[in-house]
């Protein structure tokens, strides 16, 4: 089993000001490890450095280096009335968002619910 | 794992709580895993309290217990509501973390646990006298394989 590990977009407390120049870092430096890997299902979950993967791997989909993934996003059971800022950014992207409580696909129509997962 | 002082104080020194403890509740005996908080001092509490700072796994012990009382997090809420133990969970103030108030506020709305802040811990516990909660149905994670192969052959 391959194990990489990749840069945070935001560490606990960061300000989203500064956020925004490590997420940049962080999806710069991976670029290289999704080209290689060139993964056809990214499941990902909570918080924000799943983005970089994402963007990245879209970018080089819509330039035609690998094939567009399905990406699945499933968002904490602690989210109950709102989706996690993750999620929310998310909403505008190619993903599905995989909630655990159906009110939130109310709120967020973009979301699905199928069940409780955990 | 979180700090909070207040509700390892609010077990061991509040009288209210002790008496509902043991009166009401039939309480025997208190287990409490206070991680980093500091111990109080409890000579004169009416029961033997066991403590101790961290364990590999909380499992036995909520096996074990008749009541669990816990902070809001989401990972022991599920353990302990998967174990069918009646739960009451203390949201932490200090914290403020709005999550912890949701997740607490839907399992409660849904009957599955209490939840109160350490002011009304005494009080919320009376509720737990002969009181049946729902029982807790666990998630199920074949429902995400499924959706994993239904949206790969699409």
């Amino acid at each position: 089993m391959d194990v990489t590990f990749i840069n945070r977009s935001r560490h606990v407390g960061q300000s989203y000001i500064s956020s925004v120049f490590t997420t940049l870092w962080a999806f710069f430096t991976v670029i290289p490890f999704v080209y290689r890997i060139r993964p056809k299902l990214i499941l990902i979950n909570g918080p924000g450095t799943c983005i970089p993967i994402v963007i990245a791997s879209l970018l080089l989909s819509i330039l035609f280096l690998i094939r567009r993934p399905k990406i699945v996003f499933v968002e904490s059971i602690c989210r109950v009335q709102s989706l996690s800022l993750t999620g929310k950014i998310l909403q505008y992207l190619p993903v599905n968002i995989l909630v655990q409580w159906p009110q939130l696909t109310e709120r967020y129509p973009k979301t699905q619910y199928i069940g409780r997962l955990v | 794992t979180t700090k909070f002082d207040l509700l390892i104080e609010t077990i061991v020194k509040d009288a209210n709580v002790l008496h509902t403890l043991v009166d009401d509740l039939h309480i025997e005996k208190l287990i409490l895993q206070i991680g980093s908080s500091p111990m109080p001092s409890h000579e004169t509490t009416p029961i033997p309290i066991q403590f101790y700072q961290y364990k590999d796994s909380i499992e036995n012990d909520i096996q074990q217990a008749d009541l669990v009382i816990s902070h809001a997090g989401a990972g022991t809420i599920l353990q302990t509501l998967e174990a069918n133990k009646p739960l009451l969970v203390v949201i932490n103030e200090q914290l403020m973390n709005n999550h912890q108030l949701e997740i607490a506020h839907v399992m409660e709305k849904q009957g599955y646990l209490y939840f109160c802040t350490c002011a009304t811990l005494a009080e919320t516990l009376k509720k737990f006298v002969n009181h049946r909660f729902e029982q807790y149905e666990k998630g199920n994670p074949l429902l995400f394989g499924r959706y994993l192969n239904e949206i790969m052959t699409e």
